[in-house]
């Protein structure tokens, strides 16, 4: 038996966005094991909650991570107004709908940019971010902010978009799907990219599942399991098929990630195409008092939201479960075995978001 | 499994226009709803003060006596929240951003005193 060393990694390191840091148990270039340490940029934002009113709590909660923000708020709000018994009007459903799409769309463009980036495909990168600076664009003349939108509250949205701007959006969104339907070539069918993605990562069904792995980073390993099928917001008015692949490797996670990104362009045009006119918020009386749990599916994964109220303008208690952090035991299962070199890409096929992890 | 998959896109790119804006020749032209600053409307303003018991971030001071209405523009997190509780509807967001500022300052603003009491 090879002489066993620690190589640490992170908390920083050039392919790693957000700190998290590894200890990696090497037998020559191996990976034996891998000591995840987490907590780097704990922010305390759960404890807040007894700082802040339940209304104020939405920017709070938007302000967990800066990529799924919309999701976040969405999914507190949602699990307020369940506690609450109050029923968001049909339109203010479909703009959530439609929002929830392009934050997906956004979030899987960035993570096939960094992808690239971290197998040293710098124009690749380029090509996907000048994608989703399109989307971001969309975002800020929609919401009025290009990170965080604002535009949830308890009981509702705060903006409207009109018949032209959503005609406006699937312009854009065309364009978008013509522009990536030619990208997707380069990362599915490259004979370069495909050596650094295929036959590494593996993650078996039954590993999958045993470890409680959520989102694209499960269903690449055949769970088929979407949170959106639950019919939250108006999904359940929405046509849509789960995306599964069965070959749990680092190339499935980025086909079914791929194959996403087309799914909700789809889904915003069948919503635009469904949705209703009429009130976009219902006004909301009294404090919230009971508890909920709501699951939302975001572009990482099924994301979980407590909350309990007391019948007071402060809750008790909210605590959101975060995909990453649901993925991190299945992550350090597939670096087992790898080569250290695999170790910075195997990292981002579960596409982490830290700040989401620790809050 | 192919090469050349990407020389479509890098001949494209020969040939187009550059994604990037020319910054500083060329000037960001904001989107209509974007949340760049907040505005008050000091002649409409009543100093109820709903604002600044809103704002989740303490930014907004209303001194009802001597009829001022202060903010702070690097605490201001431009979520609208006073905007939609305004009674009065006199708050409003602007697009363009708080200009970069050596040190955090406060800004505030006065009401001029009024001649005729039916114009609030």
């Amino acid at each position: 038996m090879s002489k066993r060393s620690i190589v640490p990694f992170g908390p920083h390191h050039p392919v790693l966005p957000e700190p998290i840091h590894l200890d990696l148990v090497l037998e020559d270039e191996k990976v034996v094991e891998a000591v995840p340490s987490i907590g780097f940029i704990h922010r305390g934002l759960e404890k807040l909650v007894e700082k802040k009113d339940f209304n104020e709590y939405v920017y709070v909660a938007e302000r967990i991570c800066g990529i799924c923000s919309f999701m976040h708020g969405m999914g507190y709000c949602e699990a307020v107004e369940h506690v609450m018994g109050v029923e968001i009007p049909p339109r203010a459903k479909y703009l959530r709908t439609i929002w929830c799409e392009m934050s997906r769309l956004h979030s899987h463009l960035m993570w096939l940019g960094l992808l690239a980036d971290a197998f040293g495909f710098e124009s690749l990168f380029m090509q996907s971010w000048r994608m989703r600076e399109k989307i971001l664009d969309m975002f800020e003349a929609s919401t009025g902010g290009r990170v965080i939108f604002s535009v949830n509250k308890i009981g509702g949205e705060m903006k409207d978009m009109d018949g032209d701007m959503l005609k406006g959006f699937l312009k854009i969104l065309n364009e978008i799907e013509k522009e990536l339907r030619e990208l997707s070539k380069t990362f599915l069918d490259n004979k370069a990219v495909n050596s650094r993605l295929q036959g590494v990562g593996f993650l078996t069904k039954q590993q999958a599942h045993d470890l409680g792995t959520v989102g694209p980073f499960m269903r690449a390993s055949g769970i088929d399991r979407d949170t959106r099928n639950m019919g939250y917001a108006a999904y359940s008015d929405i046509d849509f098929e789960t995306i599964t692949s069965n070959a749990g490797d680092s190339y499935a996670r980025t086909e079914v990630r791929i194959k996403e990104l087309f799914q909700s362009i789809d889904i915003i045009r069948q919503a635009v195409e469904k949705i209703p006119s009429g009130e976009i918020a219902v006004p909301v009386k009294g404090f919230p008092d009971g508890e909920y749990f709501m699951r939302v599916e975001q572009p990482r994964g099924e994301a979980v939201y407590y909350v309990k109220g007391n019948g007071t303008k402060f809750l008790d208690r909210v605590r959101v479960r975060t995909p990453t952090f649901a993925n991190l035991p299945g992550m350090l299962e597939t670096l087992k075995g790898s080569q250290l070199a695999d170790v910075p890409i195997l990292i981002l096929t579960i596409d982490p978001c830290i700040s989401c992890t620790e809050r | 499994m192919k090469l050349l998959t990407f020389a479509k896109t890098e001949l494209h790119n020969l040939f187009s226009k550059p994604a990037t804006r020319l910054y500083p020749q060329e000037p960001r032209v904001y989107p209509e709803r974007t949340r760049g600053h907040v505005e008050n409307d000091m002649d409409v303003c009543v100093f109820c003060g709903l604002c600044s018991k809103k704002c989740p971030t303490g930014a907004i001071i209303v001194d009802r006596a001597a009829k001022t209405w202060s903010i702070k523009r690097f605490s201001c997190i431009q979520c609208g929240y006073c905007v939609a509780s305004c009674p009065k509807k006199c708050i409003s967001m602007r697009p363009d951003y708080t200009q970069p500022a050596g040190e955090k300052s406060t800004e505030t603003f006065t009401q001029a005193p009024k001649d005729d009491q039916s114009a609030s």
